[in-house]
């Protein structure tokens, strides 16, 4: 196994719920990130899967330093990131980067490609003298698959895929060893989501990029994942290679997810059976003692209430499911991707 | 439905809707494409894209006609605004005539230069009480906005006792106050005090105003994205907020051009503002109510040269802000 | 749960409710006139939906797939939208000859609609029973309490728990799954023979998306609707679809029931659709992209619309537009080189 780059400890975020509006008073916390830990490896792409509320957004914000945390540590190059100082922090900037989710807010209306892309050396004044930066951004439009005499345009006279190749450019612009990126494909459609998947592929290739690859949709992330961690409630509750989750999930909440997740093949609907979860997901601000997902859990016992599982590897599984009763159970059928199809060309 | 034209308060745009405008056009359909090749500033552009709006050409043009007559009157007329046209009284409430072209007042003054004359003070009093109320509200918006927590609480608060008080008492106490009745009327430090109240009890709004929308694109994604490249509060504040929040402000000062003028004209018309022998269009207008009947021409000739000042600066401010946001280009 | 794949006609209709074709669109145009120019959003689509019948409408952004079902529910707004021609017929009489009191009259009792966001499409300030209950006063002439007992019946329909107290409480109680079943409560209050669903679980997660989907194939089976489902999402589509219409520029370029489609895509754009989604089921998957971007609707390529980014375009490609052709009793296609596709082994 390649050597970490980044190396996440028991990474907690509450955010305090007051009431009140001059004397301000905490009446309980938002856990949305609640003890989280992995490990991130030269050049691979970890994909962070979940539904919408269990913290997946705030790790992403944690990790880029916007916001501290409550407690837990992130080590990148051998140093605590959150004690670091303003310049150690300029520092640590160029080489975590991030890229957001909506390619329509994200980038400022009011500042030209060029502006924008150039921002990064702007900020970073010593990366790029001042003479080349036009040129470095001309070059970093063409490495998205820009045209680069659009240097003068402004965001909304792109379409959403080339804006978000605009945010990857901006990104990519310090020579990041990390991109986190929060959601890069689901605001955009179809047909444009596969040219950012690739483009984020082939730049991985081209520049050894280690990706947080943070999505709801999972198979966007089996298709450019190394490793997969499941969030539930703010807690990793299964990590694993692509197969181990995808092919052998133990955790009954990987397993329900996986099982709705719609298959493009009407076929698919003859042998499906989908775990049906009932009620909502509850509320941050007050989880369920012992595993969070007991309250919607098919198997939960009276020790899933009283004992927190822990994430690691049990008996009936070869990688880490914070469940009591972990299990194989294999939800899909996988096979390996055909060729595409060659479609019939003919010369006239 | 996202009508582009209605106010663009907020900055994003309509997620796909039908797709008409905006994310399927294809990139460069019809832009002037050689043209725009060299890098240019946000002013920049604006004022590309201004030179060639006719409402700007017509409202420059009319508020540069007005701001020449502020400064030089005596180059448009050789009347003189307080000595009567005649002898004493003697053509005292006259028709336009061929020597006085907007006819005279009952003191027999001629009402065409008293209104070039009346330009100077109208027009001081409104842009530089609209820039003050601006500057000052605009400021302490972005503080309480971007600061948030106690400060912004504090400045809240001040701005809402300064709202609370009433704008025509605030001004007659103000006014007495610094200049009671009897003292020497400066005709500077009058404007000056008129000037000041304005501002004082006018700058919650444009403060309201402005905080709001910084709290709005405050937790913008591209402020977020900003931040992530390690952008200093400064450089968020005067590169990503002001230019993304000036646009309501701009509007408002617009508005508050064409009130100030009015409201100028109210204080002198309660005694407490500009004082004969100033000259400006507020004195005018009031001086002119007792005889509407009798000299309808000494109301209507200042006060017409009022609207279209106003409606210049309305028009300016539309053609501006329109500039400014690059959506609608 | 989920395994009702049949397309077959549906057996016995409930009483009252006519079987067969319940709406029908003929060659359907609308335009935007925006003051960039006259954007042509609808360019000639036909569609057809029948009692108990799933139509799955694909499309991209743009594509129209949304205004189509706006310009059928008469909520497309105009200006700037427009329509210049064809025909809306629900059993058989054109709507867009019907005065506005019949077409009013159809909305929500002959044809209802779900939004994708249920959020804006509820009112803030009233209960979710309150606004259930006004269209039974109003469209039934119940009284108050009456019509506050359905609004409850509706929500225990759509699977809510504790319906009765749920009736008096706001939209913003509701998290998002149970706001959408709400939402689907107020559509199929009166009962509506053709129950038109625009993205209704795009904004939800995937466990809620799979009860949502169930919930509205079991809703549409009970009632024998037609379900016109509008959405960007390819697996939704194969697990409830019965028919798919495919389109793009404002036409629909690929009809077909949903197995052919899945099986042999006969237009190249739904083959490049179809390869470009990541599947869950596969590994070491190469995704085929689309080159180029969706057409301006104001400029609209000439000929057939998707050829600057077809890879199989000829020269005759931007000089006729093709029709949709019929290629067997359920499936038609708008290429060309349609029946050289189908044929392809």
């Amino acid at each position: 196994m390649t050597e970490s780059i980044l190396e996440v400890r028991d990474l907690v975020k509450y955010y305090p719920v007051t009431r009140g509006i001059l004397f301000k008073k905490t009446i309980g916390h938002v856990q949305a990130v609640d003890g989280v830990s992995f490990d991130l490896h030269k050049g691979e792409t970890l994909g962070v899967v979940g539904e919408s509320g269990c913290g997946k957004s705030t790790l992403a914000k944690v990790l880029m330093h916007l916001e501290h945390p409550t407690s837990g540590s992130v080590t990148f190059n051998g140093q605590d990131i959150y004690k670091l100082g303003a310049s150690g922090l300029r520092r640590l900037r160029r080489n975590i980067q991030l890229v957001m989710q909506d390619p329509y807010t994200s980038l400022n209306p009011r500042m030209t490609v060029g502006d924008l892309i150039g921002e990064p050396f702007e900020i970073h004044s010593d990366v790029a003298p001042k003479g080349s930066r036009r040129q470095k951004v001309q070059e970093l439009l063409e490495v998205v698959g820009l045209n680069p005499e659009h240097i003068n345009r402004y965001p909304h006279q792109f379409s959403g895929g080339q804006r978000q190749r605009i945010g990857i450019a901006r990104a990519l612009a310090l020579r990041p060893e990390i991109i986190v990126c929060d959601e890069p494909v689901s605001a955009l459609d179809v047909s444009i989501q596969a040219q950012v998947m690739n483009l984020l592929e082939t730049l991985q290739n081209e520049f050894g990029l280690s990706y947080i690859f943070i999505a709801h949709d999972l198979s966007v992330v089996r298709h450019l994942a190394d490793r997969v961690a499941v969030m539930y409630l703010g807690k990793i509750v299964e990590l694993g290679t692509e197969d181990e989750i995808y092919e052998r999930p133990t955790h009954p909440y990987t397993q329900a997810l996986l099982s709705a997740v719609p298959v493009p093949d009407p076929n698919s609907r003859k042998n499906k059976a989908i775990i049906r979860l009932t009620g909502d997901v509850p509320s941050p601000t007050n989880p369920p003692s012992g595993c969070r997902f007991r309250t919607r859990c098919w198997k939960a016992q009276e020790v899933c209430a009283r004992e927190v599982p822990l994430l690691e590897v049990r008996s009936g599984s070869d990688h880490p499911s914070a469940c009591h009763f972990a299990e194989k159970r294999e939800i899909m059928v996988t096979r390996e991707a055909g060729e595409l199809t060659e479609l019939p060309t003919r010369t006239l | 439905m996202s009508d582009p034209t209605s106010g663009s308060l907020v900055t994003t745009p309509p997620p796909e809707q039908p797709g008409v405008v905006g994310d399927t056009a294809p990139v460069g359909a019809g832009l002037p494409e050689t043209k725009r090749d060299q890098p240019r500033g946000l002013l920049g552009d604006a004022w590309y894209d201004l030179r060639r709006k006719p409402l700007f050409w017509i409202s420059a043009g009319l508020i540069a006609l007005f701001v020449v007559m502020a400064a030089f009157p005596f180059f448009f007329t050789s009347g003189s605004p307080n000595d009567p046209v005649g002898t004493g009284l003697s053509r005292s409430l006259e028709g336009p005539s061929g020597d006085a072209w907007f006819g005279t007042d009952i003191l027999g003054r001629d009402i065409f230069a008293r209104t070039i004359y009346g330009a100077r003070a109208s027009i001081i009093v409104a842009v530089a009480a609209t820039l003050g109320t601006v500057l000052l509200g605009a400021s302490v918006g972005v503080l309480a906005g971007f600061r948030g927590g106690w400060v912004d609480a504090l400045l809240s608060r001040i701005a809402d006792v300064f709202f609370g008080i009433p704008f025509v008492l605030g001004a007659i106490v103000i006014l007495f106050t610094f200049n009671p009745e009897g003292a020497g009327s400066n005709e500077w430090k009058i404007m000056g005090l008129v000037i000041l109240a304005l501002c004082l009890l006018s700058w919650p709004v444009a403060m309201r105003i402005m905080r709001s929308s910084i709290l709005a694109a405050k937790n913008a994604d591209y402020v977020v994205a900003a931040r992530a490249l390690g952008a200093s509060n400064s450089r968020i504040i005067f590169k990503h907020l002001i230019p993304n929040c000036l646009a309501p402000v701009l509007v408002y000062a617009t508005i508050l051009i064409g009130a100030y003028i009015g409201a100028e004209a109210t204080l002198s018309f309660l005694g407490v503002g500009l004082q004969s022998p100033v000259v400006s269009w507020g004195v005018m207008i009031s001086d002119s109510q007792q005889y509407i009947r009798v000299a309808p021409y000494w109301l209507l000739f200042p006060s017409a040269f009022l609207v279209t000042a106003v409606l210049s600066f309305v028009m300016l401010g539309e053609a501006v802000r329109e500039a400014l946001d690059p959506k609608l280009r | 749960m989920s395994n009702v794949y049949v397309a077959d006609q549906p057996s016995a209709a409930r009483e009252g409710r006519p079987s067969g074709r319940l709406l029908e669109v003929e060659d359907l145009r609308v335009e935007f006139r925006t003051r960039d120019g006259v954007a042509k959003v609808i360019n000639g689509v036909n569609y057809h939906v029948d009692a108990g019948e799933t139509l799955a409408v694909l499309g991209e952004s743009g594509s129209g797939k949304s205004v189509t079902a706006q310009t059928i529910m008469g909520i497309l707004d105009t200006p700037p939208g427009f329509v210049t021609g064809g025909e809306i017929r629900f059993h058989g009489k054109d709507m867009l000859k019907m005065s506005a009191e019949e077409r009013r009259r159809i909305r929500g009792e002959g044809i209802a609609m779900v939004f994708q966001d249920a959020l804006s499409a509820l009112n803030p300030v009233f209960t979710v029973g309150f606004q259930i209950a006004e269209q039974f006063r109003v469209r039934r002439g119940m009284s108050r309490r009456d019509a506050k007992i359905r609004a409850a019946e509706m929500l225990d329909q759509v699977k809510i728990p504790n319906a009765k107290q749920r009736v008096n409480e706001y939209p913003h109680q509701f998290s998002g799954g149970m706001r959408q079943r709400v939402m689907i409560a107020m559509s199929l209050a009166l009962d509506p023979e053709v129950l038109i669903a625009d993205e209704p679980t795009t904004a939800l997660d995937v466990t809620v998306q799979a009860q949502i989907m169930d919930l509205l194939g079991e809703l549409q089976r009970e009632r024998q609707m037609g379900l016109i489902l509008i959405t960007h999402d390819l697996g939704v589509v194969a697990d409830v679809a019965d028919r798919i219409a495919v389109m793009y520029a404002g036409r629909i370029v690929e009809e077909a029931n949903v197995y052919e489609l899945y099986a042999k895509p006969a237009h190249p754009y739904t083959i490049g659709l179809l390869e470009s989604i990541p599947r869950i089921d596969e590994k070491g998957q190469q995704l085929r992209t689309i080159r180029g971007l969706p057409p301006s609707l104001l400029k609209i390529p000439s000929g057939c619309p998707f050829h600057p980014r077809c890879p199989m375009a000829q020269p005759v490609c931007p000089e006729k537009l093709p029709p949709l052709l019929q290629l067997g009793p359920t499936r038609a296609s708008a290429c060309h080189f349609a029946e050289e596709l189908v044929n392809r082994d």
